[in-house]
């Protein structure tokens, strides 16, 4: 597996030694602390290409540049019970925003069956890898930008 | 949405409304029952008493592919604090998908004093109804299951395809596409290792959430049940009905629909559905 940013192997460590009811816990504290994206960032109707493809719970992505160069991620989830992806997005703010660019294209989205469990249903897995995807696609459109430049 | 019992149902006694469940939070002989998709939604907040019941850690077995036996069902009832008197009302996310689910392999257990709350959880959650994040216990029960009886309710491939061509009568509740074979999987889900799209000859496509209606998530009444199943798929009463989807779930949903909203007799659910027989080889397929 590719070498991901610090925070978030450790904290996919921590899951994979929980048990159901741990990761359960953990995953809905997670969810609890989500901030939907800020309005000088997005305001509805949200622009299509920021929307998670193959998401049922309705998941947006949003990158800020930071002045160092790397990105602060913003989220929507407009499924009010799309729970599990205000978990993933918490998550991966706190591992992935402010983090080189380079790591953060590298993380592999199966990460998430490590983190939600493998008795994960496809539809979530499945929405929870297309925001991964999402959110390493964006920090590799940067880096491209920034050897063509 | 009209009252329950105006509107038609065969078996309008297996539906109650979230302002019955809400009048019996306190009453012993029913336990509430969540089952979800979600993982995190019962833990989340629930409706206060009700106990959990997850499809994956519950209701399979961990390692062959099929349901819980005997001992597993009662330890299940034990663990919710469930006798044979006990009333039991699902409710759940997802226009009660999963909790029709439950609904259904509690029936193979023969354990008929079910009930299921119309609009499951986003109808109690739009009414703004209390939910709540302490899990409750209930003292554990002797519960006496019979075996499981896989012969009613329930269906197996080699049956279907000893039915193909006869009487029977197929409802794929698939998207239409998943039926058309031009996917192999549910529209936004995964394609799930089906070798062959497609679906198994002669089945009429209904995809199962045409049942319910999607602003409250209740149930259609039994006219425009009747419409859809009846006037414009041919079914009626009497028929030999199968129905299938993907691995069972959605079709137990119509399975319920077809058997307690509209009173037929002689619906199985065939859980097997499209990822057996769109991986079995030699089977016919259709597209």
């Amino acid at each position: 597996m590719a070498k991901m940013p610090a925070e978030l192997e450790s904290l996919v460590k921590d899951f994979e030694f929980s048990d159901r009811t741990e990761r359960i816990d953990l995953l809905i504290e997670y969810a609890d602390k989500f901030e939907e994206v800020p309005e000088r960032i997005a305001t509805r109707p949200f622009p299509v290409e920021n929307h998670v493809e193959r998401c049922e719970s309705d998941a947006y992505v949003w990158a800020e540049d930071l002045p160092d160069g790397t990105i602060k991620y913003h989220f929507a989830v407009e499924n009010p019970q799309g729970l599990s992806a205000k978990a993933w997005a918490v998550i991966m703010d706190e591992t992935l925003s402010g983090k080189p660019l380079e790591e953060v294209a590298d993380v592999p989205c199966e990460v998430v069956f490590t983190v939600f469990g493998k008795d994960v249903s496809m539809g979530k897995g499945m929405g929870l890898m297309g925001m991964t995807d999402m959110v390493t696609a964006l920090a590799r459109q940067r880096l491209k930008a920034r050897k063509s430049a | 949405m009209t009252d329950i019992a105006s509107r038609g149902y065969a078996n309008p006694d297996v539906l109650v409304s979230t302002d019955w469940v809400a009048s019996k939070l306190n009453d012993p002989s029913i336990r509430i029952v969540e089952s979800n998709e979600d993982q995190l939604l019962y833990p989340s907040g629930h409706i206060p008493g009700a106990v959990q019941v997850d499809w994956a850690a519950d209701l399979n077995d961990p390692l062959r592919r099929d349901y819980l036996h005997k001992e597993g069902f009662e330890k299940l009832m034990s663990r919710i604090g469930a006798t044979k008197d006990t009333t039991i009302v699902f409710y759940g996310d997802k226009n009660n998908w999963w909790a029709t689910y439950a609904f259904w392999v509690f029936q193979l257990f023969g354990h008929s004093k079910a009930k299921v709350m119309d609009g499951g959880r986003l109808k109690w959650e739009k009414e703004g109804r209390e939910l709540t994040r302490e899990v409750p216990t209930y003292p554990a029960t002797s519960y006496s299951a019979p075996e499981r009886d896989d012969n009613k309710i329930r269906i197996f491939r080699d049956e279907v395809l000893k039915k193909l061509g006869g009487g029977t009568k197929l409802v794929d509740v698939r998207s239409p596409q998943e039926f058309s074979g031009e996917r192999t999987h549910m529209p936004e889900y995964p394609q799930e290792g089906v070798l062959r799209g497609g679906h198994i000859p002669g089945a009429k496509n209904v995809p199962w959430a045409r049942a319910a209606n999607p602003e409250d998530g209740t149930f259609k009444t039994a006219e425009e049940l009747k419409a859809i199943y009846e006037q414009e798929q041919g079914l009626s009463k009497g028929d030999d009905v199968i129905a299938y989807c993907r691995i069972g779930e959605r079709s137990s949903h119509t399975w319920f629909v077809l058997t307690h909203l509209l009173g037929y007799p002689n619906v199985r659910n065939y859980d097997g559905s499209w990822t057996e027989w769109g991986n079995s080889v030699n089977v016919p397929v259709e597209r």
